[in-house]
């Protein structure tokens, strides 16, 4: 180890002396790896987020197990069940407490353009909020009161003027339905691509909105299991009590967010789409970087062909390429992993898609450049075995 | 191994001959070459174009394989040679091109310092010194840090001779060394190569078509044909 160390140590640093020597070479290099990791990131950021965002109410719920329809999809397409499945599972020991959440999407009209737009609305057991949102749970004696609702502020659309308004405490109001409702409060989730805006209010006031809908469809049974008690098995005594008549199925919040990813990487185009585009991101890269790498390679031909008449070997050879494409890897890597991020912030102030760098995202594609540099190095090195020391004569 | 009159010998060639090509298109290059020079000997090898001098370097300095007769280089038998012997014997050799081949992103010290990295125990602080002895040597200790595009021809020529002198080799390869330069710097460049080879003790076989620098040379070998014509003692030199 330590006589591997003196030997790089005494080594000339060929490949980077040949990067630096020639600028204009180096920094296109750099650019298109930047480039294609730019590329890269900002597929896997927005895959990212349409998963986190679509997943982030099931994070918030206040339960241990959750009750769903067996034909239910995702999360705004639920399908209901009948109440009485949620009396039932009180039944079975070690459930603490079952509550009803319903979800409806509906057209309301935006309170500052008067434009009609869709929105989520979910309605809550008051006494026992669906989800742990402190801006609501603090204030559940609000909507309490009939029509009233809060609003997420981090909503896609036209809403800053509304939102400046309630934050002075002013009241807002518009209308769903025909009916007239008060928003009155905000909580802070951000947009999905399910929803571009979210209501909570109280399972009353939802029926009162909704008076198609029945006391009796439930969305999703929220199950909170007492304490001392193992969750997985209560899951299996529930989907034993429950099952037979197989409408409902009961799975831990871990596998509602699970089925809701899956739901989006298999059924929808958009996980294809986004995966696929990284894909075309990394050969990009390849491309770009396997073209100045063969360039380099060939504009050295004469030069390499001397030092394999001096006694060098091809792996010398090699080696000097790969140190090019490794020094590429990581200084292409700098300003890519840079940029993505203030684009990510860019993105996300304009959509209000949960656009983030995770420390395991940056190192991955960190591992993804180098390998893609690893891959443009092992193309451009074939030419290395025609360097014929015999020609230079 | 016994000893015998070749140990006298740096380069000693046998009855070889030398062909390019295969099947149908397969052509004799050179024809039962004699040559035997002693260590120590500058000698300058002459010939028109085409005549196989320079396969003849290229086969004494392990850049292809002798395919019959015997090669042997400082008692080393290179006909049937592998490839990873090939290269073992090149670094017994110091080689100056016609163009000066110095690498255009490295400085003059740091090509000079290839020369010694090949063989891979000198170290760094090592290579540094001898690498601005020798080019101190050649005259271009002011230069150490200039890039070959900033070099004249001649200073070039002059770097790739130290890069080529430097790790002290038995045996310096030269073809044409000074084709591409005028005439002051070719004598020059003659003179420095044969003043090191001189103090070091090194053998030069040179191919050269410049008579102006045929006087340097202690023996001249005429090639012809593929066929090595005649040895001429150096009258001058031997003066």
């Amino acid at each position: 180890m330590m006589g591997l160390i003196k030997k790089l140590r005494s080594r000339t640093p060929l490949g980077w002396l040949q990067l630096k020597y020639d600028r204009g070479r180096l920094l296109t290099a750099l650019s298109g790896i930047a480039f294609a990791d730019i590329l890269m990131f900002m597929q896997l950021g927005v895959l990212n987020a349409l998963f986190y965002s679509n997943t982030m109410l099931h994070r918030r719920l206040e339960a241990d197990i959750v009750l769903i329809n067996t034909q239910a999809l995702n999360w705004s397409e639920m399908s209901t069940f009948a109440r009485r499945r949620l009396y039932q599972a009180m039944d079975v020991p070690g459930v603490k407490s079952a509550d009803a959440l319903y979800i409806n999407n509906v057209r309301w009209k935006n309170p500052q353009t008067g434009q009609k737009t869709s929105v989520m609305v979910m309605g809550t057991n008051p006494d026992r909020p669906a989800f742990d949102i402190p801006e609501v749970n603090q204030n559940l004696d609000i909507i309490k009161l009939p029509d009233t609702v809060f609003f997420d502020r981090g909503s896609r659309g036209e809403y800053a003027e509304a939102i400046a308004k309630i934050d002075r405490g002013e009241t807002v109001t518009t209308e769903i339905e025909r009916r007239t409702i008060t928003v009155g409060g905000l909580f802070e989730l951000g947009a999905s691509f399910a929803a571009d805006a979210m209501l909570i209010t109280s399972d009353s006031n939802f029926l009162r909105l909704f008076p198609k809908k029945d006391a009796g469809t439930v969305s999703i049974g929220l199950i909170q299991v007492e304490s001392g008690y193992d969750i997985e098995q209560v899951k299996n005594s529930l989907n034993a009590h429950l099952g037979k008549s197989q409408d409902v199925k009961a799975m831990s919040v871990e596998e509602l967010i699970d089925f809701e990813i899956v739901y989006w990487a298999k059924n929808r185009p958009v996980g294809i789409v986004f995966g696929f585009g990284t894909i075309m991101g990394f050969v990009v890269g390849v491309v770009i970087v396997y073209q100045v790498l063969s360039t380099d390679v060939n504009d050295h031909m004469a030069e390499y062909a001397t030092f394999k008449a001096m006694g060098y070997k091809n792996s010398y050879l090699l080696g000097v390429v790969f140190e090019e494409a490794i020094i590429l890897a990581l200084l292409g890597f700098i300003p890519g992993v840079g940029i993505s991020i203030g684009l990510y912030n860019l993105v996300s102030a304009a959509t209000a898609l949960p656009l983030f760098m995770p420390s395991s995202r940056a190192i991955m594609m960190l591992a993804l450049t180098i390998l893609m540099c690893g891959i443009s190095g092992a193309i451009a090195t074939r030419k290395l075995q025609s360097a014929d020391p015999a020609d230079i004569f | 191994m016994p000893k015998n009159i070749d140990t006298d010998l740096a380069i000693s060639i046998h009855n070889l001959d030398h062909s390019f090509g295969q099947g149908q298109l397969r052509k004799q290059v050179l024809f039962d070459i004699n040559l035997e020079i002693s260590k120590g000997e500058i000698v300058i090898m002459t010939g028109p174009s085409g005549s196989g001098k320079t396969t003849v370097l290229t086969l004494v300095g392990g850049l292809r394989s002798a395919q019959s007769g015997s090669l042997k280089i400082l008692g080393q038998e290179l006909c049937g040679a592998t490839k990873e012997q090939l290269v073992q014997a090149r670094r017994h050799n110091g080689y100056i091109f016609q163009a000066h081949n110095l690498h255009r992103s490295l400085t003059a010290i740091q090509n000079v310092q290839m020369g010694l990295e090949v063989h891979g125990f000198y170290s760094r602080s090592e290579m540094i010194r001898r690498s601005a002895e020798i080019l101190e040597e050649v005259g271009l200790g002011e230069h150490l840090n200039y890039y070959p595009k900033n070099l004249s021809g001649g200073q070039k020529q002059r770097v790739a001779i130290a890069r080529a002198l430097v790790s002290e080799p038995d045996i310096v390869l030269a073809d044409e060394p000074t084709a591409a330069l005028d005439k002051k710097s070719g004598r020059d460049v003659v003179n420095i190569m044969q003043k090191l080879a001189k103090e070091r003790g090194c053998t030069i076989l040179m191919v050269t078509h410049d008579n102006r620098i045929l006087d340097v040379a202690d023996r001249i070998v005429h090639m012809e044909d593929g066929r090595l014509a005649n040895n001429i003692l150096n009258g001058s030199a031997a003066a």
